[in-house]
């Protein structure tokens, strides 16, 4: 996978996913961030998490389907970024929205399940995060790492529903986030099924 | 029904708008903005502007009933408003009023009234000396400004219009119109938004019908050219663009308790204690602050109105 040329690839996928967040920066340095910033910039992080992770989804199918094979190279960058954002979004509300206030923080993760399942989306990707390296996969063998690594579409599930709980009447966006979930799901199912079938027959 | 409409007082109120006009006129072609200013937009031309702006009204009298805290600035509170008949984001209502117009309107006083009746907007403003007063603002998402509001309470309003034994009940509609309140084409919640208070909620002093703010017109992204504010409420019972008020004996319906009943009641009195059932409401962020505070039962008007509610479970007051 490393090899082939196109080393920039991944660099430059660094680069252009570091842009959200340098935004949210300058508009905050230049009072472009309206007149709740704090929610401006935890709404900003939220849907970036949950826009990454849509695209992690995309390199595999696009491979199994399209053979278009070079976004399998952005699938690590893209899925690790995504868990920054969502990192930095309950880092954000943690140290800035709440400011430390634990007893309610304790509260909100323990007793508001709209918190809760974001709570939980996190650690789903915080676990995906840290077994995203080559040695992970190694240490636990690809069949298992893989088997893991399907709690993406878990923490995909939950993001839609924190965020469709976030809001108050409006499910339009949560809605689009859903249906395009659902979609990179499907469009793994062809793939399963030829697998699948193979197995059976190997066996 | 008897219906009347007072003949307008042209010659006194003319030369001075037609003065203050040039003034924003003159500003606005300075600033860009000389064609919105030519057409005349009251509810469009200024938004989002830092300083007060729009046709200054007569204050009779100023009231500070914040505590002595100091108000939001008018940028905060002409660009952060939850007004979904202009679209759901915060700064939709700023930026998609242009298609509105308040002017000519009229307030519609229906049902068991002995007086029903159809009221101009130049006659309604005149119905009580016009006064500032600087509320709390406490929104069901948890954050909060302090706001001077220009109006008279709805009681004044009320009594003119002499509800009959039977009416127990208020009911207020905003507008409905989706060639000018382009959010009305996404069904987001029941059309026309439809707020209710009970007699007494109405008739308590606090209770204001709402022409300005800053002293000036309502802009309008805050619900012009009428609204009421109930300080002690969340604001989603506050409704805006009024163009019907509904004198009823039974309970109304109303938006957000039919959209969400088990997260918008009838009552909607501001309460630290009653969490919504997704998020807190013991805090709220002051806008323009960054710790946030301590919410106060009633938004800190409870000495003026616990009353009201004296003998009801305060857990069924959401």
């Amino acid at each position: 996978m490393k090899d082939g040329g196109k080393r920039w690839l991944v660099p430059a996928a660094v680069a252009v996913l570091l842009v959200p967040l340098a935004k949210i920066a300058w508009d905050g340095a230049r009072d472009g961030l309206g007149a709740n910033p704090i929610e401006a910039v935890q709404n900003r992080l939220g849907f970036w998490a949950i826009t990454l992770l849509a695209l992690s989804l995309v390199p595999t199918p696009a491979a199994e389907l399209l053979r278009v094979r070079w976004p399998q190279r952005l699938r690590r960058v893209l899925g690790v970024t995504a868990f920054a954002y969502a990192l930095l979004h309950f880092g954000f509300y943690v140290g800035v929205d709440k400011f430390f206030d634990w007893p309610t923080i304790s509260q909100d993760l323990t007793k508001r399940p709209f918190l809760m399942v974001g709570f939980a989306a996190l650690l789903c990707l915080t676990s995906l995060a840290v077994t995203s390296t080559d040695g992970w996969v190694r240490r636990l063998g690809y069949p298992r790492w893989k088997r893991l690594h399907r709690l993406a579409y878990l923490a995909a599930a939950l993001a839609v529903v924190h965020f469709a709980w976030r809001v108050k009447a409006d499910l339009r966006r949560p809605l689009l986030f859903a249906a395009a979930f659902a979609l990179l799901l499907a469009a793994r199912v062809p793939g399963w099924l030829r697998r699948g079938a193979g197995r059976v027959g190997s066996r | 029904m008897a219906r009347w409409k007072p003949d307008l007082k042209e010659g006194a109120v003319t030369p001075e708008s037609i003065h203050l006009r040039r003034r924003e006129f003159l500003r606005l072609g300075a600033a860009g903005a000389l064609g919105a200013a030519l057409a005349g937009l009251p509810d469009a031309a200024l938004a989002g502007g830092d300083d007060p702006s729009g046709e200054a009204l007569p204050v009779s009298r100023r009231v500070e009933m914040a505590g002595g805290e100091k108000p939001t600035p008018w940028k905060s509170v002409t660009t952060y408003n939850n007004f979904y008949e202009f679209g759901t984001d915060k700064a939709d209502p700023a930026q998609r009023v242009g298609t509105f117009r308040s002017r000519p309107w009229s307030l519609a006083i229906e049902g068991e009234v002995k007086r029903p009746q159809l009221l101009a907007l130049e006659d309604l403003i005149k119905l009580a000396p016009l006064e500032e007063r600087i509320y709390r603002h406490r929104c069901v998402e948890a954050w909060s400004m302090v706001v001077p509001w220009l109006g008279f309470p709805l009681a004044e309003l009320v009594k003119r219009v002499e509800p009959t034994s039977r009416a127990r009940f208020l009911v207020f509609q905003t507008l409905l119109d989706p060639a000018q309140m382009p959010g009305q084409k996404n069904r987001v919640i029941e059309w026309p938004y439809t707020e209710g208070l009970r007699m007494d909620e109405a008739m308590n002093p606090l209770t204001m019908l709402v022409v300005g703010l800053y002293g000036r017109v309502l802009p309008g992204q805050n619900g012009a050219p009428i609204r009421v504010v109930i300080p002690w409420k969340y604001g989603f019972k506050g409704p805006k663009s009024i163009v019907r008020i509904r004198f009823v004996e039974e309970q109304p319906r109303t938006s957000w308790a039919l959209l969400a009943p088990t997260e918008y009641g009838f009552y909607g009195n501001v309460n630290p204690s009653l969490d919504h059932p997704r998020w807190s409401q013991a805090k709220e962020r002051r806008i323009g602050e960054f710790l946030r505070r301590d919410t106060l039962p009633f938004n800190g008007y409870a000495a003026q109105v616990a009353g009201l509610y004296a003998g009801l479970d305060p857990r069924k007051l959401y």
